[in-house]
């Protein structure tokens, strides 16, 4: 079992770079810990900024440094940054167009029994309605580590969204596909697409495999690049296999399923199934028990498309 | 150069522009005109030669619906031709109704409040860490105080020291709604700003002098970042403006446009003799 988290990988980038660049910053609100940076804020002092539980401040001080030719990463809970500081990601980041990354930990459900204010089952719709903001959200530490190398090297502003815990790798170390903006191919098959995003990418494997010994060739597309979408990928999947199934820790309007919808039906028709969290608070538990009670998991998938094929 | 005839000479080119737009907020416009000009002829280090120099100084407008001001000092000062703003608020032009930085001169775009203050924060940090040389400024409306950011901003200037930052509020007490005390009471700014961390001043905002005293005060203050409270009147210079929450973004009409330049000349002329 992998025990690095995908937001640890992050700061290891970063500091790496950080050691030979001394306009790469690192702004927290008070979640160095939770955004695992401690060792970032340890080691580079002077390339660190705390703001305090400030989320719309931390946003703004970013944008301010990015245009001083700073290259900030903001890291903060998902919850907060996708809702509390939105505002600022419009305006300060994506319209003045600066060069902030924002990155949004603990994700999705990853606070668990905390409850709604700390999930973020809506940031992919927030956060992508905002016009030249990117939305990112990577399966495991491998692929968290190419897509951080890929944005160090460019200038426009981005969201990203990790868990909180680590998670099951989903690649190789070593052997780790990635074109920047470009789904990745877990696996190829004919019958059925799996498109998933985030943790969900490791039960879209694990469907796979679970199809493929029922007879049922299942292609899954990592589409960590929820925008921009990559819908060559998707118009191919439709045009190709006869179904798709979407799968996301997100809420049913503005996520992935949506997106893919618009893709489909306006290129390729095929049927669909959108496997979502729901429009509600969702239940206590621990991240895996909310998916399992949602039916989030390879055997929910594998359920959905025997009825699809 | 006569610092009050070239408010007044702005103040005529912002007139223009709103009547023939039909658009814009004219009575904050004319409070904060003479800020503006201090800033863009004597105080910051910036000019059309200077868009790109790492070491320019940096302005935000963050009651951006001031732009008008902004747009004829830009133009005067060279930064764009003044014709570009001919096309102020008309179709597909990117001289819109707020700051937008697809234009030469900006910065940093604005238009909803309560964001300059944080994002010249972060511009200050940035100077600091770089030991650059360059100075930070940006100039809230006192409407604009409400918004829970401005002292998220306040906050953080206060507890990082920066004495590169200067802000300034445009005090002409009056908002859409009417009086700003009414609205959302201000008073006690100083002990505010003074209890985050910052060195306040007092300046008659629609006096250069005063105001050109008050920014070497910030200038010399060190060790914490300096806030300016500019008392202003709100559409300062046109006698039927002024102190008129209605000229909030009211468009003058025909009578109103000729009364309202014949006084400006009048001022420009006075103060050029």
């Amino acid at each position: 079992m992998n025990k690095i988290a995908n937001k640890q990988i992050i700061c290891d980038v970063l500091m790496e770079h950080a050691k030979d660049d001394k306009d790469v910053v690192v702004l927290c609100s008070d979640s160095r810990g939770s955004s695992s940076m401690t060792p970032f804020a340890d080691n580079f002092p002077a390339q660190f900024v705390e703001t305090g539980i400030a989320e719309q401040n931390l946003v703004s001080i970013a944008a301010g440094m990015a245009a001083c030719g700073k290259k900030p990463y903001v890291a903060s809970p998902a919850c907060f940054l996708s809702t509390r500081s939105m505002e600022q990601g419009k305006v300060d980041v994506a319209y003045s167009h600066t060069n902030v990354k924002l990155i949004g930990v603990s994700g999705g459900v990853s606070y668990g029994a905390l409850g709604m204010t700390h999930h973020s089952a809506q940031d992919i719709a927030t956060m992508g309605s905002i016009p030249g903001m990117r939305v990112y959200l990577p399966s495991d530490r491998h692929q968290t580590r190419k897509l951080t190398e890929a944005l160090l090297a460019d200038t426009d502003p981005a969201y990203i969204r990790t868990g909180r815990n680590p998670v099951e790798d989903v690649y190789e170390e070593g052997n780790v596909p990635f074109e920047m903006d470009k789904a990745t191919v877990v696996c190829d098959g004919t019958d059925i697409t799996i498109i998933a995003c985030g943790e969900m990418v490791l039960a879209a494997k694990q469907a796979a495999q679970l199809l493929a010994a029922e007879g049922i060739s299942a292609r899954v597309l990592d589409m960590y690049c929820i925008k921009p979408l990559d819908e060559a990928a998707i118009v191919k999947a439709a045009q190709e296999t006869k179904a798709i199934i979407t799968i996301e820790e997100h809420g049913p309007i503005g996520g992935l399923a949506g997106l893919v919808a618009q893709v489909v039906m306006t290129s390729h028709p095929v049927k669909m199934a959108m496997m979502t969290l729901p429009d509600a608070p969702c239940v206590a538990g621990k991240s895996q028990e909310i998916f399992d009670h949602y039916g989030l998991n390879a055997a929910g998938i594998v359920a959905k498309a025997k009825e699809l094929v | 150069m006569n610092l009050k005839a070239k408010s007044f000479q702005i103040r005529q080119d912002v007139l223009d522009m709103i009547y023939r737009a039909k658009a814009g907020h004219i009575g904050g416009d004319f409070s904060v005109c003479d800020v503006l000009v201090t800033l863009y002829y004597h105080v910051m280090n910036v000019g059309p030669d200077k868009v790109n120099d790492p070491n320019r100084d940096r302005f935000i407008l963050s009651k951006g619906h001031s732009v008008e001001s902004l747009y004829c000092i830009l133009a005067d000062c060279g930064f764009f031709p003044k014709s570009d703003l001919e096309t102020f608020s008309q179709y597909n032009s990117k001289y819109i109704g707020h700051p937008n930085n697809k234009i030469n001169g900006i910065e940093m775009n604005s238009g909803s409040l309560g964001h300059g203050l944080p994002v010249a924060v972060g511009m200050a940090l940035a100077g600091k860490m770089d030991n650059a040389p360059y100075r930070v400024y940006t100039v809230m409306g006192d409407g604009e105080l409400a918004e829970g950011s401005v002292w998220e901003g306040a906050m953080a200037g206060g507890h990082y020291k920066l004495d590169n930052l200067t802000a300034i509020v445009d005090r002409n007490r009056l908002q859409i709604s009417g009086c700003t005390e009414d609205v959302m009471h201000h008073d006690s700014l100083d002990e505010r700003f003074g209890s985050f961390g910052w060195h306040v001043i007092h300046a008659e905002g629609n006096n250069i002098d005063s105001l050109i005293a008050a920014f070497d005060e910030a200038k010399a203050t060190k060790g914490m970042p300096a806030m300016i409270i500019a008392d202003t009147t709100k559409g300062c210079g046109v006698s039927f403006m002024e102190n008129k929450a209605a000229w909030h973004h009211k468009v003058p009409s025909a009578v109103e446009y000729e009364q309202g330049m014949a006084e400006l000349k009048a001022k420009e002329a006075a103060a050029n003799e």
